[in-house]
């Protein structure tokens, strides 16, 4: 059975279409990744499906139950991890975990047991009574997703985990999620704008575009539907903007990113594009610091199939 | 207990601990009607001379005037605090579990009540100690402290029927101000009716302020007229239920926006 099976799902805030259809099913016990930019309809999609938003049209259902009809039921088998926190700043990491448990049915024994495990699990034991307000952003993310597991939920649902934190806070907070996922039985729904993080973490993944769907399939399948090679040149000195535009007028190239000093261009064929792109920078008198040829990256799937730069449609991010 | 009640206790327990946790707030917010109540008391002193007051001593008019003043400026400040769990997300985390809707209502109208009944009693005690008597004693406290709760319970739901609609604090402020000193002015907090102009004295009978006044007073001055204290208990309790309704309607209105 599909833990999550989303049909069509629109939805229209005055003037945007949030959403323009979405479809797709998530099996059970599988991670999957929503990847997309901001306002792509990624937080969207995961509010119909934990309740939160009511779809002007389509269906969605979580965990066997419609997300619209059956809300009741849908609630107590999800942990809903949002974007913006939702942690009580003012309470203590146990006295947040022991409410949240209570809301969820748990009581006595149980849910102190429960509270204390997920302390210890997300390294909060030694900080459980103070206030949340004190903590680093790492450490009240780790709550954020205690809070969501509380009732062991059969599907999770994380909305940008990652986001906010610091490059250290964020390796610690992957291998948390890894952990999780290597869990019998428990589905996750994670949203992302880290093409790094759909790929470490997601078993199968979407990119989202304008409230759509536009492609489906595990990080390898779609790197596999690109043909070609990326080349990645790094340069000497700044002047990125020239190399690219002279790189993007050669036939050989189907596409051209910039990272940093790094200008990414995918090709046919890596062997035959490079000598033509090297004497053209040369051409330019452009220094080239080194070249490397690639398998496509998610970066360069994301470009192919919504024709944007990931980086660019992000606000630079 | 059943769900829905142990519910908004649970979410009670949540308010009333980080109320009490920061008790700094209970005694700023008690700054204003202390000096309400220690220097205005002094300053009106002779006020009783123009009769109509029921006593001669005017801190022991004035002083469950003051409670319920507090209580209604506790009310109607209360959804500052729904602002900041939605600014914050706390309200969609609990949406998404199956929390009654009601239970987060109504435990923020409770937490108003609670903070409203800790505030009068400070309140009450240092009247106490300012020489103010409550002619029918303990119980003649208990109806004040109970009135200042209704009081405050009912202005909260307005205050968070208004949060929930606007969801910004600017707002927020500006409503406050704007029933906060006419609906006090067009009381008998101050002063008694019998002085007071004739269209100030049908207006304060439409407003839920005075409802609280009278049926503090009541108690707090000798004679007390039992039936009128009732009265008027109960219209505060018709109030706190219509502007409870109205704060579970903009609930609604606020998650149809989601």
């Amino acid at each position: 059975m599909d833990a999550i099976a989303v049909e069509g799902l629109r939805k229209r805030y005055g003037q945007v279409q949030a959403l323009d259809g979405v479809t797709f099913r998530v099996r059970e016990g599988e991670v999957y990744g929503l990847l997309g930019p901001n306002g792509a309809g990624k937080s969207t999609t995961t509010r119909v499906c934990v309740t939160l938003t009511r779809p002007d049209e389509g269906r969605a259902s979580v965990a066997g139950h419609d997300v619209v009809r059956e809300a009741k039921q849908v609630r107590g088998a999800i942990g809903y991890i949002p974007q913006a926190s939702g942690v009580d700043r003012e309470a203590t990491a146990r006295e947040n975990l022991t409410l949240q448990g209570r809301v969820q049915g748990l009581r006595g024994p149980v849910l102190t047991g429960r509270v204390d495990e997920l302390l210890e699990t997300f390294g909060l034991a030694d900080a459980a009574d103070r206030q949340v307000r004190g903590y680093s952003g790492g450490m009240k993310r780790r709550l954020d997703v205690a809070l969501g597991l509380v009732h062991r939920p059969r599907v999770l649902f994380l909305d940008e985990p990652t986001t906010g934190l610091d490059p250290e806070a964020r390796a610690a907070m992957w291998e948390e999620l890894e952990h999780l996922a290597g869990r019998e039985n428990l589905t996750i729904l994670l949203t992302t704008h880290y093409l790094e993080e759909a790929d470490r973490l997601a078993d199968r993944l979407a990119i989202v575009s304008r409230g759509r769907v536009v492609v489906e399939g595990t990080a390898e399948e779609l790197k596999r539907e690109l043909r070609g090679e990326a080349v990645n040149v790094e340069l000497a000195d700044g002047r990125i903007d020239d190399a690219r535009s002279a790189v993007a007028a050669l036939d050989a190239v189907l596409e051209t990113t910039v990272d940093g000093r790094t200008l990414r261009a995918r090709v046919e064929n890596g062997g035959r594009a490079v000598p033509g792109i090297l004497s053209t920078l040369d051409g330019e008198g452009i220094p080239i610091a080194s070249v490397t040829l690639a398998r496509p990256s998610l970066d360069d799937v994301y470009l192919h199939f919504t024709g944007r730069d990931f980086r660019t449609e992000d606000g630079g991010a | 207990m059943p769900v829905a009640l142990s519910q908004s206790y649970y979410m009670l327990v949540r308010q009333a601990r980080n109320l009490l946790r920061e008790p700094i707030w209970i005694a700023l917010l008690l700054i204003q009607p202390m000096v309400w109540l220690l220097l205005y008391s002094q300053l009106f002193k002779r006020v009783t001379e123009l009769g109509g007051f029921g006593t001669s001593s005017y801190v022991d008019f004035f002083l469950p005037g003051v409670v319920v003043m507090n209580a209604f400026f506790a009310g109607t400040w209360a959804g500052m605090s729904m602002v900041t769990d939605l600014d914050r997300g706390v309200i969609e985390r609990f949406l998404a579990t199956p929390a009654r809707r009601s239970s987060l209502v109504s435990s923020q109208l409770m937490r108003a009540a609670l903070q409203a009944a800790i505030q009068g009693l400070i309140l009450l005690v240092v009247g106490y100690a300012i020489g103010a008597r409550v002619a029918a004693g303990l119980l003649g406290w208990l109806v004040i402290l109970g009135t200042a709760m209704l009081v405050a319970a009912g202005f909260a739901g307005v205050s968070h029927g208004v949060a929930l609609l606007t969801r910004k604090e600017a707002t927020m402020i500006a409503v406050a101000n704007f029933i906060g000193l006419p609906l006090m002015f067009l009381s008998t907090i101050l002063i008694a009716r019998a002085v007071i102009p004739g269209w100030m004295q049908t207006g304060s009978k439409f407003n839920p302020v005075d409802w609280g006044v009278r049926a503090a007073r009541g108690p707090a001055l000798p004679g007390t007229d039992w039936a009128s204290v009732a009265g008027h208990l109960g219209l505060l309790t018709a109030f706190v239920a219509a502007t409870g309704a109205f704060a579970t309607w903009a609930f609604r209105a606020y998650q149809r926006t989601l």
